[in-house]
């Protein structure tokens, strides 16, 4: 019988993205640590998953998005929006949030799925349509009301207020739980389930997808709608952060989640990628931004230019990595 | 020897498309435990009917026996259902998930709605034995090989329960070895008895394969033989077909040439044409003999640097040089009219002029443009010498028929005053006139002392134009033969077939 | 041109829209030499998304895009201010803000034709680092100045026209001169018509890509130079904001196909003229200016399905059939072949 060894590398290379990002932070953990008294406490860690949970929602849906091949533009938008809706709905008309919020994740997931059909039905760039759905979210937070609403809700500001404790004097918000979960069903979406592989065969080739017999159309509109949702979500979570409802909120967000996903390690062109890289990259975001405000002297705009000089390091080093797999 | 039933019989297949009938009553029947060759030259029809076939395209008449019931697959999915399996040239694989799930994304085995990862790659691993092979099945297929590629290609195939298995085209990038290993596959698959439909244009590996073989000329049947009954000489025949040309008879002749213009000593390119020598000289026509496949288009795209050399060197009038560009051969004054004119030839939302222009405007730099009234008098003077129709500059290109978009490109060239032209298939696709015309002017230019490099599927016209052949066959220059009178399509097509060994 | 018609109809109606609700709409009057009115006013706050989408329009063509044009708007006058500030003359102030903007094109355009970066990505990288670049120079504070010639640039009056205005004509002038007198619109066509045919026709294809982000880069430059002088100040963080959206909404208005190729530069300024009317005619016909997005975005949705084939192969598909060939018929007859 023939055997065949052939040209397989001894470390699995499709970790090693996700291994520099995980590396990158531990390395930005222990040198805050050293420079800085009182920042290498777990309570850091657990701080950058407390003001960063809406931002680790939002980037998972934009890691399925990104991992077919595709971008969503419209996220930051659909986030406020959502912050809008909630704030509005239970200042004005008084609603219960438990009413509110499905609502609140029907619509932004209803956005998703418009765009993701009129991408895939006329074959129009993701860049675009996500583009349109950007300046339409945004549109009608305007149209709601150009102010901030502040949501004074019991049952909302009190789940806003809840803190989980952990041990050693460690706590967390339930946002962060909420995000947790997100993180992990999506895990199990991409790897166990017939979708997520599809999510992955689309983002390789789309034309080998087809020809495969793989629902294609169904699975670029159902990750839009994802992205959708998990928007929504987000807006909800921060809308918990904020307690108010902004027109304002979330600008550039769409920005700050795929810099998170493409330092996680996922490729932009699809097809490559883990969502605990995702966590990584929205974790290494939320480092740089601690960092900057323990040093104090730092003004906050170096946190835009550390996060382009890491998204370049990352691009080249991800265009150098498939340059070699290519040939 | 009893032949046993067909798995799949086509009869009388048509195929039209707007302006071209692509199939014509074609019959097909695979035998079970057969590898059967579907043989032809370009456009003959080989793709169109693998296409009717696993339902790309509804036939427009004939029909499809599967297993003694007729079939109308309306999707490869569906054909693929019913036990059609096809693997093509390009792996349509993704090459960034595993070797496991590249067998059986779609159909992977699932426990509670979950994916069973363990039981896939036990699977995987199983029916890759079954091919005589053992992969890492958890690696990316992107770590493998274009042949292994195949293999997981032919692997997820198979494992629909195929009855028959088409290959279209799957030899065309492999090496030696990986195609003995492929062919290992193929007779084992053949014992399992399964109709295997196999594509290729090396005449050695048909003959190693095959057992039976159907040949198509220009969308017709030529007829069903027993691979081992039929010479090559006559299968060359087949398919290229003696067609009596009305046209006039153009013989070219051998002739002494005195000053070389292109010399090259050992050129050649890993995986697609083996290191060749070959010397063009100044007012000669030198013709490319060989089937599809056989190495002509990359080597004229080696001469005008629009591939890197692998191995080999170059001289130019006598003097060493390295063509890395086209802009480096340009500046030697060679111009190359590609035989992919779509894709690589003209820039469809440009006019004519603006597509006649672009090469010498290239060279001038965008700095300095082309004077309009320079412009229209080159555009409107080869207008009128090749005759373009729409005779307007103005025209987008994208809106010429086929033979006028050729023109085109030709005027590009010949507006740059080449010493050396390249031509691969500068006739094909478009009508007799157009042809006759095109032949003409290459006759002429050379009689002006312009050397032309000539690539075309059809010998007639090769011997019609060339001061000498040069003949391929499977990547390799096999002969070089002076067109003097005794050169005849019949030696030609003897040389093909049999690769220059017994001549 | 026939591809046109629809950008033209559409401002024509815009435009007699604002006569319903302002009668003096189209009246033009000279106070103090210097021409005012509605129209006037569109020309000039409407002059920065010109610039910057002339410039984006070449990059289209070539098949790319660039997302990073509002952070080099910011930067750029953060520079100038800064430099004026500092008691530069403006003359060295305009110089040293070009420049950079040049040097940051050249970037993008490196990482695009060099490097082989996707646009998006490449142009993603500036955009997001740019704008802390922008707050960087001007150290997060809004840096406001007097300096009546810098004033000049984009809120100053020169024969009577606003010299914003003015300068648009040149740079469309320019624009014009390059790519329709001189060859480069040709090449930028060829080499985002067809890439590798234009490779092998000679096309240096690096160079002219470099150039084209250089130059989109300049017209950013000068457009963030204007926005800053309009209102005597930089502001890194908002100058310029998003403007690279308005831009390439322009350029698809105006017909350029966002998949690379023929570009208009006439198409393109009528483009971004609908956007800056549409901008103005929310105001005048008293719907709150916010909705501005919204009409944007149907604006968007409705331009990109017209453009694209299949929303018209399923919407006006009793047309289709007398329509000459579709691209996908001739692929299958290819094919075959």
């Amino acid at each position: 019988m023939t055997t065949l060894t052939l040209g397989r590398t001894s470390v699995p290379a499709k970790y090693l993205p996700v291994l520099v990002t995980g590396c990158l932070f531990v390395a930005m953990f222990l040198v805050g640590g050293i420079r800085y008294e009182g920042f290498a406490t777990g309570q850091i860690i657990l701080n950058v998953f407390i003001d960063n949970g809406f931002l680790l929602v939002v980037a998972v849906g934009m890691t399925f998005v990104i991992l077919t091949g595709g971008i969503d533009l419209s996220v930051g938008s659909v986030v406020a929006l959502s912050t809008m809706i909630s704030a509005s709905l239970m200042a004005g008309p008084g609603w219960p949030p438990y009413l509110v919020v499905p609502l609140v994740l029907l619509i932004g997931s209803g956005l998703g799925l418009v765009m993701g059909y009129i991408i895939h039905a006329f074959d129009i760039q993701p860049f675009i349509v996500t583009l349109a759905g950007m300046f339409l979210a945004r549109g009608l937070c305007y149209t709601i009301g150009t102010d901030s609403i502040p949501i004074e809700d019991p049952t909302f500001t009190a789940f806003a207020q809840t803190r989980i404790d952990l041990f050693a004097d460690m706590w967390i918000s339930p946002s962060v739980v909420i995000a947790l979960v997100v993180v992990g069903v999506a895990a199990y979406v991409l790897h166990y389930t017939r979708f997520g592989r599809a999510v992955y065969a689309t983002g390789g080739s789309e034309q080998s997808a087809l020809l495969m017999g793989l629902p294609v159309a169904r699975t670029k509109v159902t990750v839009y709608t994802i992205s959708g949702f998990c928007s929504a979500l987000g807006g909800v979570l921060l809308s918990f952060y904020m307690l108010s409802g902004y027109g304002l909120h979330a600008v550039g967000m769409e920005l700050d989640a795929i810099a998170a996903v493409v330092i996680g390690g996922t490729l932009l062109t699809g097809g490559t990628g883990f969502l605990l890289g995702t966590v990584l990259g929205v974790l290494v975001l939320g480092l740089i931004q601690t960092i900057i405000s323990f040093e104090g002297t730092l003004s906050s705009w170096w946190t835009k230019i550390f996060i382009g000089l890491l998204l370049f390091v990352f691009i080249l080093l991800q265009r150098l990595f498939s340059a070699r797999t290519r040939r | 020897m009893a032949v046993p039933a067909p798995v799949l019989t086509m009869s009388g297949i048509g195929k039209q498309f707007p302006g071209v009938k692509a199939l014509d009553g074609v019959d097909l029947r695979l035998l079970p435990g057969e590898v059967h060759a579907l043989m032809g030259e370009n456009g003959a029809g080989k793709s169109t009917l693998i296409k009717v076939l696993t339902g790309v395209y509804p036939a427009d008449a004939g029909t499809i026996e599967l297993g003694g019931a007729t079939v109308a697959f309306g999707s490869p999915l569906e054909a693929q259902q019913a036990g059609i399996s096809t693997v093509y040239q390009e792996v349509n694989l993704c090459t960034n998930l595993s070797v496991a799930e590249n067998i059986f994304i779609g159909r992977e085995p699932r426990r509670f709605g979950r994916i069973d990862w363990k039981r896939m790659r036990a699977r995987a691993n199983e029916l890759l034995s079954r091919l005589e092979l053992s992969l890492d099945v958890s690696a990316p297929l992107s770590t493998y090989s274009l042949a292994i590629q195949q293999m997981v290609a032919i692997a997820r195939a198979i494992d629909v329960d195929a009855r028959v298995l088409i290959l279209d085209e799957p030899t065309s990038s492999l090496d030696a070895d990986e195609v003995e290993q492929l062919f290992r596959v193929m007779r084992r698959l053949k014992e399992e008895g399964i109709a295997i439909l196999f594509v290729s244009h090396f005449l050695d590996q048909i003959y190693e394969i095959s057992d039976r073989m159907t040949i198509l000329r220009n969308g017709r049947l030529v007829g069903e033989y027993l691979t081992k009954e039929l010479p090559q000489v006559e299968l060359v025949a087949k398919m290229i077909g003696q067609e009596l040309a009305a046209l006039e008879r153009l013989h070219g002749e051998a002739k002494v040439f005195a000053r070389p213009l292109i010399e090259a000593r050992e050129l050649g390119r890993a995986g697609a044409i083996e290191p060749f020598s070959l010397t063009i000289h100044e007012g000669e026509v030198v013709g490319l003999a060989g089937l599809l496949g056989s190495g002509r288009t990359e080597i004229a795209r080696l001469l005008f640097g629009a591939d890197h050399a692998g191995t080999g060197e170059i001289a130019v009038s006598g003097s060493q040089t390295s063509l890395r560009t086209p802009r480096a051969a340009m500046t030697h004054k060679i111009a190359f009219c590609s035989e992919n004119r779509k894709a690589d030839g003209l820039v469809p939302d440009l006019t004519v002029r603006e597509n006649i222009i672009l090469a010498l405007q290239a060279t001038r730099g965008w700095t300095r443009p082309v004077p309009r009234e320079q412009q229209d008098e080159l555009v409107g003077k080869y207008i009128k010498a090749l005759r373009i129709s729409p005779p307007n500059p103005e025209h987008l290109v994208r809106n010429l028929s086929g033979g006028n978009q050729q023109k085109v490109l030709l005027a590009r060239w010949l507006i740059l005053e080449p010493r050396l032209l390249i031509l691969d298939e500068p006739t094909r696709g478009i009508d007799v006139g157009a042809k006759t015309e095109i032949q003409r002017l290459v006759a002429e230019l050379s009689d002006g002392g312009m050397a032309v490099l000539f690539i075309s599927a059809e010998l007639e016209e090769v011997l019609r134009l060339s001061h000498k052949v040069e003949v391929l066959r499977d990547r390799r220059l096999v002969a070089e033969l002076p067109n003097d009178d005794s050169l005849t399509t019949d030696v030609l097509m003897e040389t093909i077939a049999s690769g220059g060994r017994t001549s | 041109m026939r591809r046109l018609l629809w950008p033209v109809v559409v401002l024509v109606l815009l435009l007699v829209l604002n006569v319903f609700f302002t009668p003096s709409f189209f009246s033009i009057e000279v106070k103090d030499g210097h021409l005012y009115g509605s129209l006037i006013d569109i020309l000039r706050f409407g002059a920065p998304l010109i610039l910057v989408s002339l410039g984006m329009t070449l990059v289209i063509a070539t098949g790319g895009i660039d997302l990073s044009v509002g952070s080099v708007v910011a930067i750029a006058g953060a520079l100038a201010c800064l430099q004026i500030s500092q008691d530069a003359s403006v003359f060295t102030a305009v110089v040293l803000a070009l420049g950079l903007s040049v040097v940051l094109g050249a970037w993008n355009g490196f990482l695009v034709a060099a490097v082989g970066i996707q646009p998006i990505i490449a142009t993603l990288i500036l955009m997001v680092a740019g704008r802390g670049l922008a707050q960087l120079i001007t150290d997060g504070q809004i840096i406001t100045i007097n300096s009546p010639e810098y004033k000049l640039i984009g809120g100053g009056y020169w024969l009577t026209l606003p010299f914003s205005v003015i300068l648009v004509i040149i740079v469309l002038g320019i624009t014009a001169f390059l790519t329709r007198r001189l060859a480069l619109g040709m090449l930028i066509e060829s080499v985002g018509g067809n890439a590798e045919a234009s490779r092998l026709a000679g096309i240096r294809s690096r160079g002219i890509i470099i150039m084209v982000y250089a130059f989109a880069a300049l017209c950013a430059g000068v457009a963030g130079l204007m926005i800053s002088s309009n209102v005597s100040s930089a502001d890194g963080n908002n100058a310029g904001l998003w403007i690279e959206l308005d831009a390439i909404l322009a350029v698809v208005i105006g017909g350029t196909s966002l998949s690379g190729g023929r570009f208009s530069l006439s198409g393109t300024v009528l483009g971004a003229l609908i956007i800056q009317t549409l901008t103005t005619t929310i105001y005048s016909i008293g719907v709150p200016p916010e909705t501005t997005l919204l009409f944007k975005a149907l604006v968007v949705t409705a331009v990109c399905l017209i453009q694209s084939p299949s929303f018209r192969a399923k919407v006006f598909r009793r047309r289709g059939r007398t329509a000459p060939p579709s691209p996908a018929a001739e692929e299958k007859v290819r094919v075959t072949a």
